[in-house]
C-alpha cells in the first residue's frame, strides 16, 4: 500500500514505514536511547531526501522518548534540574545547528557533512562502548565487581567555578560543562537528526559522575525538548517537516519502544551496552565506506524551487 | 541573420497556412496528486483533418509529442577524491531547465526531420536549451558540456526526461494515441503539450494542450501548510509527537 508523502514528494510503501519505525522503536527502547541514528540513514537509504528525513526524524524522536520519560518519570528515576541545565545548552545548540543546516544547504555540502558526522562520532562512540564493556564482562568473568561509579570519585569538570548540586541525582558539579554537554548534543543533534541519547548518557555518566538510575530517564526528557523544537525550528526555517511520515513512524516507533523496554530490561547491562556499541560502530562504518568508496555516479542533481 | 530567421518565419506561416488541422483531447487535463498517487499514464487522442475541403490528405504522417513541465532552477553538482573522501567539488547553477520533458513519436526522430529542423524547432532532448548561471554570466549551457550530458542523464533515469520513439500510434491512418507516462515523483506545475505533425520532413500541422498536475485534498493541505504557515505547522507537529507518546504510554501501560 503506497502513501504519498507531500513534502518529500514520493510515494512509499506505508508498511515499510511502518515496519521501520516498529523496529528502531524496538532498539530504542532497548537500549533508552532516541535512534534517530538509525531511522536517519535508512530513510535515506529508501529515497527520502536527506534533508527532510533530518528534519522529519527529529518528530518521531520526540515522539518516542516523550513516551519513554513517562514511564521514567512515573517511577521518580530522572533528574528535572539537572534536565533543566542541560536543557538551557541544548536549545541554544538546537538553534546554532539549525542555522548551520540551513547554510550548509545552501552551499550544497550537507550530504558531506552529514555523512562525516556520522562516519567520526558513531565510530567514536561506539569504539568506546565496545571496549568499555567487553572490559566490564570480562572483569565480572574474573568475579570482580564491576563498579562504574566510585562516590566521591572526581574528574576534572568538578574542579571548575559555578557548581550546583543536583539532590536527585546526588552530584555536586559546576554547570559549565552541563550548559556545554547540553550545547554539544542539542547542535550535533540539529545537523545529524539525531536526538544524541547514546551521547548523552555516556556524557553524564563519565563526566559529571551522574548515576545509571537517573541518567536514562534525564537523558530522555532532554532528548524530548531537543527534538521538539529542533521539530519546530525545522519546520519554520526549512519547511522540510513531512507530516504523514512523521506521523507513521511515530506510531511505529512507540509501539516498538514498549516492546524494546521490556526485553531491555531482562537482559544483563553490560551486554546491552556491547550490543549498543556494536550497533553504532557497524552504522558508523557503514557511512565511512560510502564517502571512500567511489560513488556509481559522481553527478547528482537537486532542485531548488522554479525558474526566476 | 535576421533576414533568414523572418525567411524561416514566412516560411512555417506558409506552411502552416496550407497545412492540416490537427485536434487533439487529453484524457485528463487535470491530474490530481492524492494520498495514493503513484503515477500515472495519460492518453492523448488526435485527428489529422484537411484544413480547407479542398486540399486531399497526404499520406506518411509523423507526429511527436513533447510534454514540457513547469520551468525549474537547479544545482548539478560533481564529485571528486579529497584527502581520501568523495565531496561535492563542482556545482553548476542551471536558472532555468524544465522539470519534466518527454517527447514522444511514433519512430525515430532521426528518422522525421533533419538535425538542423529539430535544432530549430527545439525537438528532443538534444535541442533542449539549459540556461546557465557560471559566476555572473548567464547563457545556454554548451551542448558538449559534461554537466549537460549528466543532468538530461540523471532525469532520464528519475523518469522525468524521456525520448520514446514508439510511443504514437496510428488507429488509422489519420487518428492517433500517444500515452504520456508521469512518474510518481512528477513535478506539480502547469505542463503544455505540444504536438507537431510533420510528412517527409517538414513541419505540417500543429496543436498545444495544457495540462496541470495539482496535489490534492489532505496532501494539498499538508504541503500548503508546510510551506506558508512553517511555524504553526512546527509547532502542531511537536504537539502531535508529545500527543502520539503519550498516548503509547498510557496504552502500554503495565504498572
Amino acid at each position: 500500500l503506497q502513501i504519498y508523502l507531500p513534502v518529500a514528494d514520493l510515494p512509499l510503501n506505508i508498511f515499510l514505514l511502518l515496519g521501520m519505525g516498529l523496529c528502531v522503536g524496538f532498539i530504542s527502547g532497548m537500549f533508552g536511547i532516541g535512534g534517530g541514528f538509525l531511522m536517519t540513514p535508512l530513510l535515506i537509504f529508501i529515497g527520502v531526501p536527506p534533508a527532510v528525513s533530518v528534519a522529519s526524524v527529529a518528530s518521531h524522536v520526540a515522539a518516542s522518548s516523550f513516551s519513554g520519560a513517562i514511564s521514567y518519570w512515573r517511577k521518580r528515576a530522572l533528574d528535572v534540574a539537572l534536565a533543566l541545565m542541560l536543557l538551557g545548552g541544548g536549545i541554544a545548540g538546537t538553534g546554532c545547528g539549525v542555522w548551520l543546516f540551513t547554510i550548509l544547504r545552501a552551499l550544497d555540502q550537507l550530504d558531506l557533512v552529514i555523512g562525516i558526522s556520522y562516519v567520526t562520532l558513531l565510530s567514536i562512540v561506539g569504539g568506546l562502548m565496545i571496549y568499555e564493556s567487553a572490559q566490564a564482562i570480562m572483569r565480572a568473568r574474573r568475579g570482580q565487581p564491576a563498579t562504574l561509579r566510585r562516590p566521591g570519585s572526581h574528574t576534572w569538570a568538578h574542579g571548575l567555578p559555578f557548581k550546583v548540586r543536583f539532590k536527585r541525582s546526588k552530584i555536586y558539579v559546576s554547570s559549565i560543562p552541563v550548559i556545554g554537554i547540553g550545547f554539544t548534543i542539542g547542535f550535533v543533534g540539529a545537523i545529524m537528526g539525531i536526538g544524541g541519547g547514546f551521547m548523552l548518557v555516556p556524557m553524564l555518566i563519565y563526566f559529571l559522575r551522574a548515576p545509571t538510575a537517573t541518567v536514562i530517564g534525564t537523558s530522555m526528557v532532554v532528548t524530548l525538548v531537543t527534538m521538539a523544537s529542533a521539530t519546530v525550528m525545522h519546520a519554520a526555517t526549512n519547511h522540510l517537516v513531512d507530516a504523514v511520515l512523521a506521523f507513521i513512524l511515530m506510531v511505529g516507533g512507540v509501539t516498538g519502544a514498549q516492546f524494546g523496554a521490556r526485553t531491555g530490561q531482562k537482559m544483563r547491562s553490560e551486554r546491552l551496552r556491547l550490543l549498543l556499541g556494536v550497533l553504532v560502530l557497524a552504522v558508523g562504518l557503514r557511512f565511512a565506506y560510502e564517502l571512500v568508496v567511489q560513488p556509481a555516479d559522481l553527478f547528482s542533481i537537486r532542485a531548488v524551487g522554479d525558474a526566476s | 541573420m535576421k533576414r533568414l530567421a523572418a525567411a524561416f518565419c514566412f516560411c512555417f506561416l506558409a506552411a502552416n497556412a496550407q497545412a492540416e488541422r490537427l485536434v487533439v483531447s487529453l484524457s485528463n487535463e487535470r491530474v490530481y496528486i492524492t494520498s495514493s498517487f503513484t503515477g500515472e499514464n495519460l492518453v492523448l487522442f488526435g485527428t489529422i483533418e484537411p484544413d480547407a475541403a479542398a486540399t486531399r490528405l497526404r499520406s506518411g504522417y509523423d507526429l511527436v509529442v513533447t510534454a514540457t513541465g513547469p520551468m525549474e532552477e537547479f544545482r548539478a553538482r560533481k564529485k571528486s577524491r579529497v584527502l581520501g573522501i568523495w565531496v561535492n567539488t563542482q556545482t553548476r547553477r542551471i536558472t532555468r531547465a524544465p522539470a519534466y520533458d518527454t517527447i514522444l513519436s511514433n519512430r525515430p526522430l532521426g528518422d522525421i526531420t533533419t538535425a538542423e529542423h529539430r535544432e530549430r524547432l527545439r525537438i528532443g532532448l538534444d535541442a533542449l536549451p539549459l540556461q546557465q548561471q557560471v559566476g555572473r554570466r548567464a547563457g545556454e549551457m554548451p551542448k558538449d558540456d559534461p554537466f549537460r550530458a549528466a543532468f538530461l542523464r540523471l532525469q532520464n533515469e528519475y523518469g522525468l526526461y524521456r525520448e520514446d520513439p514508439a510511443a504514437v500510434t496510428f488507429l488509422t491512418p489519420t487518428v492517433f494515441r500517444a500515452s504520456i507516462p508521469l512518474p510518481s515523483q512528477v513535478p506539480t506545475g502547469t505542463y503544455t503539450i505540444d504536438v507537431k505533425l510533420f510528412t517527409e520532413g517538414a513541419l505540417v500541422g500543429g496543436a498545444q494542450a495544457p495540462l496541470s498536475i495539482i496535489k490534492a485534498g489532505f496532501e494539498q493541505y499538508v504541503a500548503e501548510a508546510a510551506r506558508d504557515h512553517g511555524l504553526l505547522y512546527g509547532l502542531v507537529m511537536a504537539l502531535l509527537a508529545l500527543g502520539t507518546g503519550w498516548i503509547a504510554s498510557v496504552v502500554f501501560r503495565r504498572d
